[in-house]
């Protein structure tokens, strides 16, 4: 955490230099899909920020492994700063899916195995924010919250494999894949600076939200000694009057 | 020529009432996490430092 002061500006500023170039070959470079037509440019938005939807609750279930295991400090501030960020991604990916989904399939919606365990992964993050948040002790709720998390990461090896495990009408995997990804490089590459800004716009904000967790338990430790100085003023103010 | 041009690239092939909510989202998402988190970071540091004035770190004996 120490360099991660010097780290974050150069992070953030490739991220967002990322974005910007991947928007610009998403938005001009790329073409068109023979069959997709122009909304094939959702994609570049839907499928980074599905990656980070899962990617991101890797990074808290991961951390919650970390915290219950070693019972390392900084691994339960790192799941407890990456959650919001990913219900973020998550929110994201569903409403873009949604938005594609429309003029492509017809329909905003279906209770598809795909886009129904998307969902339950962005209930997941909102359920693991309220639990942890729902006890007076953080200790306890970082604690309830890590085992959630854990369970919960076998929602994304389902989200992974729904598509060919269930037939659904979302389609399987085209880069991820055994074999290499079938799409041209024309696509290809858009999506993968689109991934990689968003991948390392998440890092960058990750970090800023830990150090912002450090500070805050700071100052719960500053006002806890101030508190603390009071009550024991007291007692030798009452021991002088008795 | 030029204007032709940019309503045939806003005009997204007949997609744009779905293309550009998409981006728009997208942008609203990344620049709202990002001014949420800086936001909350710069109040913290605030609040810290406000704090260490009032009452300066008790000293070890």
């Amino acid at each position: 955490m120490r360099y991660s002061g010097v780290l974050v500006p150069w992070v953030g500023g490739v991220a967002a230099a990322l974005i910007l170039v991947g928007l610009y070959l998403a938005l001009f470079v790329a073409p068109p899909d023979y069959q997709q037509g122009e909304s094939v440019r959702i994609m570049y938005i839907h499928v980074p920020a599905a990656w980070m939807a899962m990617f991101v609750y890797s990074v808290v279930a991961g951390s919650s492994a970390v915290a219950l295991i070693w019972r390392h400090p900084l691994a339960d501030i790192a799941a407890q700063s990456a959650a919001p960020l990913g219900a973020a991604f998550t929110l994201l990916c569903l409403v873009t899916g949604s938005l594609w989904g429309e003029p492509m399939w017809g329909t905003w919606w279906v209770w598809d195995a795909r886009l129904t365990s998307v969902l339950i992964l962005f209930f997941l993050y909102l359920g693991y924010i309220a639990l942890v948040n729902a006890f007076d002790e953080p200790v306890r709720g970082a604690r309830a919250g890590a085992v959630l998390a854990l369970v919960g990461s076998v929602n994304v090896v389902i989200i992974h494999y729904s598509v060919e495990w269930w037939s659904t009408l979302h389609q399987p995997a085209s880069v991820f894949r055994m074999g290499g990804p079938t799409i041209d490089a024309s696509m290809l590459w858009p999506l993968l600076i689109m991934a990689l800004g968003f991948t390392l716009a998440f890092v960058a904000l990750l970090l800023i939200r830990m150090r912002t967790a450090l500070i805050a338990a700071k100052i719960r430790a500053l006002r806890l000694a101030e508190v603390e100085r009071q009550t024991r003023g007291m007692v030798v103010q009452q021991t002088a009057w008795s | 020529m030029v204007v032709s041009t940019l309503a045939t690239f806003l005009a997204m092939g007949g997609y744009a009432r779905f293309v550009w909510p998409a981006y728009g989202l997208a942008a609203a998402v990344l620049l709202g996490m990002t001014v949420w988190t800086l936001g909350s970071y710069r109040r913290r540091q605030k609040e810290l430092a406000q704090l260490q004035r009032e009452a300066p770190e008790p000293r070890r004996r």
